[in-house]
């Protein structure tokens, strides 16, 4: 099950710098407001301090007490606060509310806002306006890059998606080029960089800016190849369920900063556990990339090697049992436990994916992925609408064929959604139109279903021409025509096995072979966008493709750092793996943010004050 | 590897401005990568912006001071309209390219530009160097110098900075102010709908109830404005049912509020929660009150299908078989009795089933499954015997039957209902 590597794949390099780097930042940064302080910090950055740096290292720099932000008056007694905060409008103006009312109560301290991983303008503008510019220092710390795991580096910053795609809002386009210029300073220098999408097109720019602002080392490089990718080149993958395990248990429990909470359900106790899921865990490192359904013959063969070890006690004399308890046992217990919190992760999961529905739901998802059959699956999508099925589970890629639709059907299935769900969610359906996940059509234009029907009934070219002379589906069957060029929907008469993958489909069970996992292995092959030239067009172009004046080196070459910009999801890099593994690269993913379906719907709520 | 659930954040979560400790145990992931780093601790300013004090602007150079580039630039603006003054933002700047060795940037105080063409100069500066930070900086250094009519139309031609300030005053929270922009732009749903979201701030349901009221008549395209009639319609409708059945369940006269009380308010629960909701407690009322699931029904033009799924779910949750069983019947010109259903009878007795209906009932609609197939299956499924048997009769299959003989319990009824069809001289047996 465990994929042998090619022998020649490079390895990859160390990211414990990284970690290392951001926690002495942090500490100098402590240390400029010397004396004992109390520490207030933003809540979705305590996960990834606590990756870097631990209660005993901040008290170790006169951190006194450790307050999560929760936007309300604070009772604190040190004469010294200082705020660890993301560079957000509402939180500025909480701290600006903390500092008024001491001075109201004319109580006189010393305040510090640090920056993670910068500051912005119009936080300043907030603490001028509030009268207290000048009364607080701030401060930038520049944590950027996050390692998750030896082949995942995180931004941790999930509202780049929506800042940037939704918004249109470009505050994080300098950051990912810093992030990229930090990558670079330390694992560079970089001899080829791809890329497709705007936002890609402007950090690529951003991060040369800074390379030539400052001094680079010569050094050998280490990754060579870099390849930026925006999240509205491809937004069909992550909309889709994941079925391959990592990615499941992120759809299912929720993956947070590479650590998972199982709930009692899972550990068979009365206890939620929390988990690291990493490459150190030998039991999830196996199973991590595999499709659920070989999961459990995987683990249950582990179990049974396992108890064959626990076996080996019987008949040994008293020496060997030392060996065996001091060298063995304690392996053994690890492994013991890991295989039995992942065996409960999986019956658990198993309860809930095997029932009907979510067979259903992967087989709508497949048919609107061919193009088929799609009166069923408005059927489908419509009678979990009338059930009220939470709308995060509710083929959230459904929402993107929306737009293939009649407008009857779409209005109809627009009503019955906010009948469902509320009528808030015209605020959602605003913003789905914005990003340009879903496009309403004027009427009067054609229907996939008619597509679909035709397209089985004649050859191509005429399927084409129907195409054409309904001109809206132009906009929206460009994810067809996609398919079409690069072959993303495998035939669906040949069997798939999924214990041998033959492609990157198998991560959506053979279905479907993720879009921004095929554009990577296309550029790579063909080293630029030649003979890609009617993929970029319907991608809306902004593809590029550089070369640096350097003479590249082969085994950098071959490690290959995939920026994801507005987050990727696991299977993504699961797919990314299993070609790595075939064409014998190494892949690093740079994220913004780990996202799924939910994830991502759930940046375009606004139903909420 | 593994941490209780009793520490990190549920720890935070649970303490109330109380100072913790989370325990020191290091992950192994950490620990493991540990090791000496070789770097000082500010080699990479995380930006060159350091707004000293005041408003401040900093300055990049142009690429022909600069040293060797390895990497070409590209083209990351092609619709960008080029200044074509030839009048650039570093030449406003000359004299600085000294100071670009002491500080990453050079920091130029924004008040310099006077003239509304220095600041629109500076505004697509920013714009070309993508960098959003600065562009809003510029931004709230216009909405300040610049009266709101003459920036709202520099605007319109700038998308890129025109949606930097919206989103800057959608954070800022300057409603008003986005509001009388959209209403310059002549973006009229967009202003809507900012509008409309302004309900989700108000709390007391009356007051709601009439800002929703209000919204009806705000420009929205002819569908989203049914959608908000309905909206005001529903909560104006809720707040008399709520108060209705409060006064109801604590008047405790009622019997099914003694029985089954209500678990949440109703008010602002979406149309097809109300209507459950309204068939669970109010399903014999006649339509003329405004709490009948037949008058939800007709006001919001609710679809047969939905209605159907609906009431079916909440007649099985009180066990209600017999207002299931008028649900689906249907009275022909002759008086003859039969069963329809908009959704399919498959699904109908998964509903049921899952609200643990009786055999009895279940085999009802089991029985009027089409596909034989799927009726056995799902007949053997919920163990609705006679269902199986007599598909097997009807497909003449005596194997089968024999077969199904050894799954019914000896002696039931069942088995002897299977005896007596196989030793049935009349049908003629297809094996």
């Amino acid at each position: 099950m465990a994929h042998s590597a090619r022998r020649d794949s490079p390895e990859l390099p160390d990211f414990s710098v990284l970690k290392r780097l951001a926690r002495d930042q942090l500490i100098y940064l402590l240390e400029q407001l010397p004396g004992k302080k109390d520490l207030f910090i933003e809540a979705d950055l305590m996960s990834p301090l606590d990756r870097i740096a631990n209660v005993s290292t901040l008290k170790q720099h006169e951190v006194d007490k450790l307050y999560k932000v929760e936007y309300k008056p604070v009772v604190s007694t040190s004469d010294q606060l200082c705020f660890l905060i993301r560079p957000r409008i509402q939180t500025v103006k909480w701290v600006c509310d903390v500092v008024n009312a001491d001075k109201a109560a004319g109580k006189f301290k010393r305040y510090k806002i640090i920056f993670t991983p910068q500051k912005f303008y119009a936080c300043e503008t907030v603490l001028e306006e509030q009268g207290i510019f000048g009364d607080v220092s701030t401060d930038e710390w520049a944590f950027y890059l996050l390692p998750l795991d030896e082949d995942i580096i995180n931004l941790e910053l999930p509202e780049f998606f929506r800042d940037n795609f939704l918004e249109g809002d470009q505050r994080w386009v300098r950051t990912g080029g810093s992030a990229l210029h930090l990558f670079h300073s330390i694992y560079g220098p970089f001899s080829k960089v791809y890329g497709i999408g705007r936002c890609s097109k402007m950090v690529y720019e951003s991060w040369r800016e800074q390379v030539k602002e400052g001094e680079q080392k010569a050094r050998q490089a280490e990754v060579g190849t870099v390849f930026l990718i925006d999240r509205d080149v491809d937004f069909v993958t992550p909309l889709c369920s994941q079925v391959v395990y990592e990615g499941l248990v992120d759809d299912i429990f929720r993956i947070k900063c590479g650590c998972v909470e199982f709930g009692p359900d899972v550990t068979s106790s009365d206890k939620s556990i929390k988990v690291m899921l990493n490459s150190q865990d030998k039991v999830f490192n196996e199973i991590r990339n595999e499709h659920f359904s070989n999961v459990f013959g995987f683990l249950s063969q582990k179990a049974r090697n396992l108890q064959t070890a626990y076996d080996k006690r019987r008949g040994m004399d008293i020496k060997q049992m030392k060996t065996f308890v001091s060298e063995e046992l304690k392996g053994l217990k690890q492994e013991h436990r890991l295989l039995s919190l992942h065996i409960g992760a999986s019956e658990s999961m198993m309860k809930k994916k095997t029932k009907q529905d979510f067979q259903e739901l992967l087989k709508t998802e497949h048919s609107l992925l061919e193009g088929f059959e799609i009166r069923e699956c408005i059927s489908f999508i419509e009678e979990h609408i009338n059930r009220q099925v939470s709308y995060l589970k509710l083929c959230p890629l459904s929402l993107y064929f929306f737009t293939g639709l009649l407008p009857k059907d779409y209005r109809s299935l627009k009503a019955q959604y906010l009948q469902s769900y509320g009528v808030d969610h015209l605020l959602t359906f605003a913003n789905l139109k914005q990003l340009g996940l879903l496009v309403e059509q004027q009427p009067g234009e054609t229907l996939t279903v008619m597509e679909s029907k035709m397209g089985k009934l004649v050859n191509d070219k005429t399927a084409g021409k129907l195409t054409d002379a309904f001109s809206s589906l132009a906009k929206k069957s460009n994810f067809r025509a996609l398919s079409r060029r690069l072959s993303l929907v495998p035939k669906s008469d040949e069997e798939y096995d999924l214990r041998v993958p033959r492609d990157m489909a198998y991560i959506f069970s053979g279905a479907y072979i993720p879009l921004s996992c095929k554009l990577i292995e296309q550029v790579l092959e063909r080293d630029g966008w030649t003979g890609l030239e009617e993929v970029t067009r319907l991608l809306n172009g902004h593809e590029f493709a550089v070369t640096a004046d350097l003479r590249p080196q082969s085994d950098a070459q071959r490690i290959i750092l995939v920026m994801f910009l507005g987050g990727c999801t696991f299977s993504e890099i699961s797919a990314l793996r299993f070609l790595g593994r075939e064409r014998g690269y190494k892949f690093i993913v740079l994220t913004t943010a780990i996202t799924n379906s939910a994830r991502l719907i759930e940046a375009m709520l606004d139903n909420h004050v | 590897m593994m941490k209780s659930k009793a520490d990190e954040e549920d720890y935070w979560n649970s303490s109330k401005f109380k100072a913790f400790t989370f325990d020191d145990e290091d992950d192994e992931f950490t620990k493991k990568q540990e090791v000496e780093p070789q770097l000082p601790h500010r080699v990479f300013p995380a930006s060159c912006f350091l707004f000293p004090a005041g408003i401040s602007w900093s300055v990049r150079e142009t690429a022909s001071s600069l040293r060797e580039q390895s990497f070409p630039k590209i083209d990351t603006t092609p619709s960008l309209p080029k200044n074509s003054s030839g009048y650039s933002l570093s030449s406003l700047f000359k004299g600085k390219e000294g100071e670009r060795e002491m500080m990453d940037c050079a920091a130029v105080s924004l008040e310099k530009f006077r003239s509304l063409q220095e600041k629109l100069l500076l505004l697509d500066e920013a714009v070309g160097v993508h960098d959003g930070n600065v562009i809003t900086a510029v931004l709230i250094y216009l909405k300040k110098s610049l009266s709101k009519e003459v920036l709202f139309r520099e605007l319109e031609s700038r998308q890129t900075a025109l949606r930097h300030f919206i989103h800057y005053l959608t954070e800022s929270k300057e409603q008003r102010l986005l509001l009388e922009l959209y209403r310059a732009l002549g973006r009229t749903e967009d202003e809507a709908l900012l509008q409309y979201k302004e309900h989700l701030r108000i709390t007391d349901e009356n007051k709601r109830r009439d800002f929703l009221k209000s919204c009806v008549s705000l420009p929205f395209s002819p569908e989203d404005a049914g959608h908000v009639q309905d909206h005001y319609t529903l909560l104006e409708r809720q707040i008399i049912i709520e108060a209705t059945d409060r006064q109801a369940e604590t008047g405790g006269k009622v019997e099914i509020f003694q029985k089954f009380p209500r678990r949440a308010s109703i008010l602002n629960m979406p149309l097809i929660t109300t209507l459950y909701y309204c068939c669970f407690y109010h399903y014999a009322e006649t339509e003329g009150t405004y709490s009948s699931p037949a008058n939800i029904r007709q006001t919001f033009r609710i679809a047969e299908k939905q209605y159907f799924v609906t009431a079916l779910a909440a007649r099985a949750k009180l066990k209600a078989w017999h207002d299931v069983d008028a649900l689906f019947t249907s009275r022909n010109w002759l008086g003859f009795t039969r069963k329809k259903s908009p959704l399919s009878f498959s699904r109908v007795a998964d509903i049921l089933s899952k609200n643990n209906a009786p055999v009895q009932v279940l085999q009802e609609y089991v029985g009027l499954v089409d596909d034989v197939e799927l009726r056995v299956a799902l007949a053997q499924k919920y163990k609705c015997h006679f269902i199986v048997i007599s598909t097997y009769r009807d497909l003449k299959d005596r194997q089968l039957l024999l077969g199904y003989r050894g799954k019914v319990e000896r002696g039931s009824e069942e088995e002897r209902k299977i005896d007596e069809l196989l030793s049935n001289p009349q049908i003629r047996w297809k094996n």
